[in-house]
């Protein structure tokens, strides 16, 4: 236990340990609107074309000279994701069929882009795993701050319209029909999404980036009934998950980044499992209970379990 | 006042004609019934009349007002014939109603919204199930809840898509009283069908499509909300074509304005 508070009063845990808490807690909010709308790997497409962004950044620095070279690596990974997220909401706005190849050109585009532009900067593939795995335990108080401020605006958005981007989540026909602006929610959410995956690259790394958004989310819709439930969950999962996950690391010789996520798969996995474990040995419950107006109902859907 | 008004309008999907030349003009306080086939354009026809469809030429009123900025949104209700697709995570029947509150720029619930989505569940009985996931529901219960989620509002008009579809015939006695117990409070009703059932005492007017068109239209209740001796019994789609225009053989006080 005493090492335990050693670890936690290391100088040199704090700014990691507070990115990855406020990072852990804040990707499931828009983790749970992207599970919602069925478009779980959203975080990795935008992943991809954030590494063209570093890759710019890098090569921005190195024509301008700049020390170090990557300073502008985030921010050019901030614009790359805004941009690629929006192109993406457009093209999924058009059409599903032409849709899938678009998003899949994006995808691959974005790392192959990545790839090349930080060779014609000067720099090396070795540039770019920081990106790719995650290096949170390199973060200082800049970074912090960067963090920090982001992670408030997806706290912002992503509670403060949580109304209005569920009902656009949930029921898209719905919403129009209710002439809410579904293109403006939906660009919003896509915007954030790429802010939420910009910040949480910096702890996870790019290939990995959408567990911190989906795997609390996934657990948590096992042990909710509701969306806000299962929101308050994940937020809570995953803020504990990322810390214990970085902690862990402090005795550990293993990537933070990947500790976190296979903590994060391990908890989902047990909680299914016992889940299936006591729906199996309880009275199988009734999904059609009579009510007055409409007896013997027949169930037409059913939530897979 | 019309509550929905659809004047010369095409749609055009794809590059596909779904909706040609269609006239409709629903007045205040009537229910009309648009009936047709799989794949005649009813569903098209509605969704267009909201605004989820553009319209490719012609025009679409509410209330009054072009389908748009000015559109009146709290005063139209749409139930949709099933839970919308994105159902990743649970979601209550709570979230689901208080969504309805939700239109146009009013992006949030508001203070009243606790109290306004009690009411809209206990209109339709199904204030026990608040806290249930929708899709452990049955078909009558979903159905339920997508109509609380409309009424919530409040609205003028209410809109239903093949309110019917997947449910058993006691499913629909309920449905058509609370859909009565409405139009009586002034509820304008607009219902897509695959035929009356038990919606029939409750029509006013019926128009049938087939292939995109308005290809008959039927006057049950020519006063308006009483049923006239001289209504016309015409509860069918017809199999075939129909042999003549029914402006031909309609009573002059039975035709009706597009």
């Amino acid at each position: 236990m005493s090492e335990l508070w050693t670890a936690l009063g290391d100088p040199l845990l704090r700014a990691p340990l507070i990115t990855a808490l406020l990072i852990g807690a804040t990707a499931p909010i828009i983790g749970t609107f992207l599970v919602q709308r069925r478009m779980s790997l959203l975080g990795d497409g935008i992943g991809h074309v954030a590494l063209t962004g570093v890759a710019l950044g890098w090569l921005v620095g190195a024509v301008l000279g700049l020390v170090p070279r990557d300073v502008l690596a985030l921010p050019g990974a901030v614009v790359a994701a805004v941009i690629g997220a929006v192109a993406i909401e457009l093209v999924r706005e058009r059409g599903r069929t032409s849709g899938d190849v678009a998003l899949a050109m994006l995808f691959y585009g974005g790392i192959a882009g990545g790839v090349l532009i930080i060779e014609i900067a000067g720099g090396t593939n070795d540039n770019l795993v920081r990106y790719l795995f995650g290096s949170v335990a390199t973060v200082d108080t800049a970074n912090l701050l960067i963090t920090v401020g982001l992670a408030a605006l997806i706290l912002v958005v992503g509670l403060g319209f949580r109304g209005a981007l569920f009902a656009v989540s949930h029921d898209e026909e719905f919403a129009r029909a209710s002439g809410l602006p579904v293109r403006w929610l939906n660009i919003l959410l896509a915007i954030i999404s790429a802010l939420t995956v910009t910040v949480a690259m910096r702890v996870v790394g790019v290939l990995m980036v959408s567990a911190m958004m989906i795997v609390p989310v996934a657990t948590a819709q096992l042990l909710a009934a509701s969306f806000r439930r299962t929101m308050t969950i994940a937020m809570a999962m995953g803020g504990v998950i990322a810390g214990i996950g970085l902690i862990a690391t402090y005795w550990l010789d293993v990537s933070p980044g990947a500790a976190i996520v296979v903590l994060a798969i391990i908890i989902y996995a047990v909680i299914a499992a016992a889940r299936a474990v006591m729906q199996r040995r309880a009275p199988r419950r009734s999904t059609t209970p009579p009510p007055p107006a409409t007896p013997q109902e027949p169930v037409i859907a059913k939530e897979a379990t | 006042m019309s509550a929905l008004l659809a004047r010369d309008v095409f749609v055009r999907l794809s590059g596909v004609e779904i909706l040609h030349d269609v006239d409709l003009n629903v007045k205040e306080g009537q229910v009309v019934a648009i009936l047709g086939a799989n794949g005649s354009g009813k569903s098209t026809l509605v969704r267009t009349m909201l605004g989820i469809i553009p319209v490719s030429s012609g025009q679409v009123e509410v209330f009054g007002q072009p389908v748009g900025s000015g559109t009146p949104w709290a005063d139209i209700g749409y139930v949709p014939q099933r839970i919308g697709a994105g159902s990743g995570v649970p979601v209550s029947v709570r979230e689901v109603v208080t969504s309805g509150l939700l239109h146009g720029k009013t992006l949030r619930a508001g203070r009243a919204a606790k109290a306004a989505v009690a009411a809209a569940m206990e209109a339709v009985h199904i204030e026990e199930l608040a806290n249930r996931t929708v899709t452990e529901l049955s078909g009558g219960q979903q159905q339920r809840t997508l109509i609380a989620r409309a009424l919530v509002r409040k609205p003028r008009l209410l809109v239903l898509d093949e309110p019917i579809a997947g449910l058993d015939v006691p499913s629909h006695l309920a449905l058509a009283e609370t859909l009565k117990e409405l139009n009586e409070a002034g509820t304008t009703l607009v219902l897509v069908l695959h035929e009356l059932g038990a919606f029939r005492p409750l029509i006013d007017r019926t128009v049938v499509l087939r292939g995109g068109t308005i290809i008959h239209r039927t006057a049950f209740k020519p006063n308006g909300r009483e049923p006239s001796e001289t209504s016309l019994e015409h509860d069918h789609v017809h199999p075939h074509e129909d042999p003549s225009d029914p402006a031909d053989w309609l009573a002059p006080e039975l035709r009706l304005e597009p």
